[in-house]
């Protein structure tokens, strides 16, 4: 089973890992920055990024609207959807207890998943765009357009998550948030509300990463699932919360899958990325960039 | 037996008895619409008996132990998969097959306790570090042989006492019942035990139980091991009912999701908290499709999954402590 | 309603000689004869609702020819109602509406689709002697283990590999042999991986070198690996057998990456005779073969029920002829059974010879419950059309391989 490669090909396998890896990383933003804050593991994330890829569909198909333009009205009105989804669902119904938190959630991605079944049926459906088979020739490789693309837009949203984290008040506000709550409800923080703008937040990135994965990906009711635990292993690895970690975490997870299904298969290399987890819980459960529990 | 004792086995005790005299029940339930029919009930309840198993496994460790497992598929699909395999490879007799199944089942929750409580994960990251074991075994019984591989194990159907495939759907009902049973009373004695005194004190608080001393990770290993060999003891059933398995079915994460969901739902560490949940939410799901069908039709698809999600969602808003909480508020007033 | 029609009725309900006035009069037997119930079930709901919907599809379009037609005749020209049942996606959820439709009262039971839906539900049904006809469900367990109830009306997977081979054999000597090099590419569950298995044991003794298996899993998030790894192998031919999705971002990608192998040679494969896939990607699908299920082009009944598809914007996958011909033989069973009970219809399945179906198989002859008849064939995307190439009694269009340029 095992074969060795020339060097150009390994060399290619990376470089698609890097590509795929960014996607993951930009899918993990929004989870691990719930996570860091919010501590609760958000089952409705593959459904929101579902929905997300549905809403670049219509406004593609519906209103003629390229998905890179789409980046456009989709961040605002996820993130507005996203605010709206914690402050007046998810929190109320759960009154921030882990476990109902987790069946809110997972009640909510059930309720998406089949509204979206209803609405737009079962088919799985793309975009063909002019540009949709446009490479990037390197010179010993060449590399899909949008997919390079992808990678370029989730380095520049890794930069803007860290700048409004570091540098806004609101950033300052949630760093707080999530280092102690209660202390940051006595300095005056409203937390329900940072908790909601960090879900917004998280909810933005999607639609950003649903806009990236569309020219080069398929859409249909259970899309979203296909990325959730390559997302949940991306931000163990990264350190839960850390977005640098999320983007260096997804490009190691991209990279270890890609050599791994090179050499044990597509299929079989997919313990590649769990056994990497595992590793890491079990040796360096804070992650790469995690701080000390 | 003093009378205190048998006062707090009492509920268990009417429970099951309520429970075993339900099919007197179904022609009452049959006439008045509920169900289709006789067998249409048994096969609904024998479903609910074995993911109400399942749940009461995770039981053990997640709720009274606190430690939420995500990947109690592990367990269940070990238990299934050897089942089936001892069956079908070795030619082992079902009923023996049954408590070996049980046995690796524990083996298995064991090792993998040992690698996760040795490596302090708690929380979260002992929640992930389960659900990727599972993944790993899904990927594994998908790619080797032993298991059939993709194609899976099927248990050639051959209806007899000895295969333990019955003719009358009754006695799967009970058979099934005969094992929730036991863990109810099992659960029961597990509270009212010093391990079951320990287990709580390291759901509350790790470090202060430890200050104690409470030899904490022996506690968390012997509840991981008794919870997954439960766990498999569900998974042996599910092979007996519908005779085939694969890594999907297995090894898959619904029934992770299933087997926390029902006490999550229920009433997390609480007795009757599995069985409440999972009588309540697959009663639900089932509900909302006959009601949602009957009303509408069934053209457009996914409607009475929506209206399921929705109403988990209102479910968890007024039961704060899980359904059981809601009977207790509601009796004490 | 008038009066009229209501004595009319009566009179002739208690008249013996009814059957003859009913036959001429179409309109009047709907009130007359019960419905016979036939249970449909497919996974419209879950990771299968791609499938599921358009098998029900088909099944409806079935029912609904039957009845416009008179019905089954033999029962006083009853019409069929369709007891319809989501399974989920699961066999539990599967089984469950088995027991549903049983106590429903339903006389037989089409569909399933997956194998293990399949495997759970007629083996449910057995229970109660319901004729159960599996619409896809390609796993040869499921007629092998010796249920008498459950039939199969296409070819299993062994049939269908079979046939690809030779097929491929056949194709490859008209052109001149121009390919030796083989890579198969799989999805991992039960079908993808029987084929791989019974392709690698049989094509290497015909002459033909595999180079490589690639598994990959389902959903696959990414198939540039495999596209990359093709390349570097360069065979004549690629064989994938995946489902819709993960062949699309192959071919996309095989396309993008100018991998241009002398044929692509698909088997089960969900997407190379989809016509969404024609229509969504016309370069990448063009010339893609694949041996599969389709309706038998020369009936003029499959053009007719391809227009009636497409006319409520669905498009046409083997689905739909499938279900719609398996509903149709289960029909034919009734009628010719004269009767509702199951232990006959399930008798009538058994001896069933069945012609009147939109697949190109020919009389149905059932051996274990298997359509001995069943045959796949092997298509051809041929400039936005799909076209029949094998086999040559009603191909519709010459093969095109090598691929040129």
């Amino acid at each position: 089973m095992f074969r060795s490669y020339p060097p150009q090909i390994v060399l290619e396998a990376v470089l698609n890992g890097l590509l795929t890896g960014a996607v993951y990383a930009l899918v993990a933003f929004g989870l691990t920055l719930v996570y860091g804050v919010l501590h609760i593991i958000n089952f409705a994330h593959g459904a929101m990024l579902t929905l997300a890829m549905f809403a670049v569909l219509v406004a593609h198909i519906g209103f003629g609207i390229d998905p890179y333009l789409a980046i456009l009205p989709l961040t605002p009105l996820f993130f507005a959807f996203g605010y709206g989804l914690q402050r007046f669902v998810i929190s109320p119904a759960s009154r921030n207890d882990d476990g109902a938190i987790l069946l809110v959630t997972l009640g909510l991605s059930i309720v998406l998943e089949n509204l979206l079944l209803a609405i737009f049926r079962s088919d799985t459906r793309t975009l063909t765009l002019d540009y949709s088979f446009s490479v990037v020739d390197t010179g010993f490789a060449l590399l899909s357009l949008p997919r390079v693309i992808g990678f370029g837009v989730a380095l520049i949203v890794a930069a803007a998550l860290w700048a409004i984290l570091a540098l806004t008040d609101t950033g300052k506000a949630i760093r707080a948030v999530a280092k102690e709550k209660l202390g940051a409800s006595l300095v005056g923080i409203d937390v329900n509300h940072i908790y909601a703008v960090t879900f917004g937040l998280g909810a933005a990135t999607l639609a950003v990463a649903a806009c990236l994965l569309m020219p080069s990906f398929y859409v249909n009711p259970r899309v979203g699932n296909a990325f959730v635990l390559v997302a949940f292993t991306v931000v163990v690895l990264g350190g839960m919360g850390s977005i640098a970690g999320a983007l260096v975490g997804g490009l190691v997870i991209g990279v270890v899958e890609s050599l791994s299904g090179l050499y044990l298969g597509e299929s079989l290399g997919q313990i590649g990325i769990f056994l990497i987890f595992i590793l890491v819980l079990l040796f360096r459960p804070t992650g790469l960039f995690g701080a000390k529990a | 037996m003093s009378s205190g004792t048998f006062a707090a086995y009492r509920p268990i005790l009417i429970a099951i008895a309520a429970l075993a005299a339900l099919p007197l029940a179904v022609p009452l339930l049959v006439g008045a619409g509920l169900f289709a029919g006789p067998n249409t009930f048994y096969n609904l309840m024998i479903f609910i008996l074995i993911i109400t198993l399942a749940a009461q496994g995770w039981n053990i460790a997640g709720g009274y132990g606190g430690q939420f497992s995500f990947g109690h598929a592990a367990f269940f699909g070990t238990g299934a998969y050897a089942q089936a395999v001892l069956q079908t490879r070795y030619g082992v007799n079902a009923w023996v097959a049954l408590p070996l199944a049980m046995a690796l089942g524990g083996l298995v929750g064991a090792l993998i306790g040992l690698l996760a409580f040795r490596a302090r994960l708690r929380g979260s990251y002992f929640a992930l570090v389960t659900l990727a074991f599972a993944e790993v075994f899904r990927i594994l019984a998908n790619a080797t042989p032993i298991t059939g591989g993709a194609a899976g194990t099927l248990v050639p159907l051959r209806i007899g006492f000895g295969q333990m495939q019955f003719d009358a759907p009754a006695a799967f009902f009970y058979l099934a019942l005969a094992f929730v049973a036991v863990v109810l009373i099992l659960n029961r004695l597990l509270e009212r035990s010093r391990f079951g005194a320990w287990l709580v004190a390291v759901r509350e608080n790790e470090d202060a139980a430890r200050a104690l001393g409470v030899d904490t990770l022996t506690v968390k290993l012997k509840a991981i091991t008794l919870s997954a060999a439960v766990t498999a003891v569900a998974g042996a059933l599910y092979t007996q009912k519908f005779l085939y398995v694969d890594a999907n079915i297995a090894y898959g994460a619904w029934i992770s999701v299933e087997a926390l969901l029902a006490p999550i739902v229920g009433g997390i560490g609480t007795v009757f908290g599995p069985l409440i949940g999972a009588v309540a939410l697959i009663g639900l799901g089932e509900a909302a499709k006959t009601v949602i069908h009957a009303a509408f039709g069934s053209a457009v698809p996914g409607v009475d999954l929506v209206v399921y999600g929705l109403l988990l969602v209102v479910v968890i808003a007024f039961a704060p402590r899980g359904l059981i909480g809601l009977l207790r508020t509601r009796g004490g007033r | 309603m008038t009066a009229w029609n209501e004595t009319t009725r009566r009179s002739l309900l208690k008249s013996g000689a009814a059957g003859a006035a009913i036959l001429s009069a179409p309109g009047l037997v709907r009130a007359q004869a019960a419905p016979v119930k036939l249970g449909i079930l497919q996974p419209v709901t879950g990771a299968l609702a791609q499938d599921g919907e358009y098998g029900r599809l088909g099944a409806q379009l079935a029912i609904d020819d039957i009845n416009k037609s008179g019905g089954i005749k033999s029962l006083g020209g009853a019409m069929i109602e369709m007891v319809f049942g989501d399974a989920r996606s699961s066999p539990e959820a599967g089984s469950q509406e088995v027991e549903k439709m049983h106590a429903e009262g339903v006389s037989a039971i089409v569909g399933g689709f997956a194998s293990p839906i399949c495997l759970a539900a007629s083996q449910a049904a057995s229970r109660y002697d319901i004729a159960y006809a599996v619409d896809v469900g390609v796993s040869d367990q499921i007629v092998s283990r010796g249920l008498k109830n459950t039939f199969r009306f296409g070819p299993g997977f062994g049939a269908v590999t079979r046939a690809a081979i030779d097929n491929l054999v056949k194709l490859n000597d008209a052109a001149g042999k121009p390919a030796r090099t083989v890579v198969l590419v799989h999805e991992d569950g039960l079908f993808g991986s029987g084929l791989a298995k019974l392709m690698n044991d049989r094509l290497s003794a015909l002459g033909f070198q595999i180079l490589e298996t690639i598994p990959h899993p389902t959903p696959a998030r990414d198939m540039s690996n495999v596209a990359l790894r093709i390349r570097a192998l360069n065979p004549d031919i690629v064989i994938p057998s995946s489902y819709y999705s993960e062949f699309v971002l192959l071919a996309r990608t095989m396309q993008q990456q100018r991998i241009r192998p002398k044929g692509i040679y698909a088997v089960l494969n969900g997407a190379a005779s989809n016509f969404r896939f024609v229509r969504e990607f016309p370069d990448a699908a063009n010339n893609v073969m694949d041996c599969n299920h389709w309706a038998d082009p020369r009936k003029p009944k499959t053009a007719e029920l391809r227009r009636q598809v497409e006319a409520t914007g669905r498009f046409w996958l083997y689905n739909v002829p499938l279900n719609y011909s398996s509903v149709r033989l289960v029909a034919d069973a009734i009628e010719r059974s004269g009767s509702r009970d199951r232990i006959k219809i399930i008798e009538a399945m058994a001896t069933s010879t069945f012609a009147d179906h939109i697949m190109p198989y020919g009389p149905t002859k059932f051996e274990n419950g298997q359509n001995t008849a069943a045959a796949p064939v092997n298509t051809q995307v041929q400039n936005g059309d799909i076209k029949v190439i094998f086999p040559d009694t009603f191909a519709d269009a010459k093969a095109v391989f090598p691929v040129t340029g």
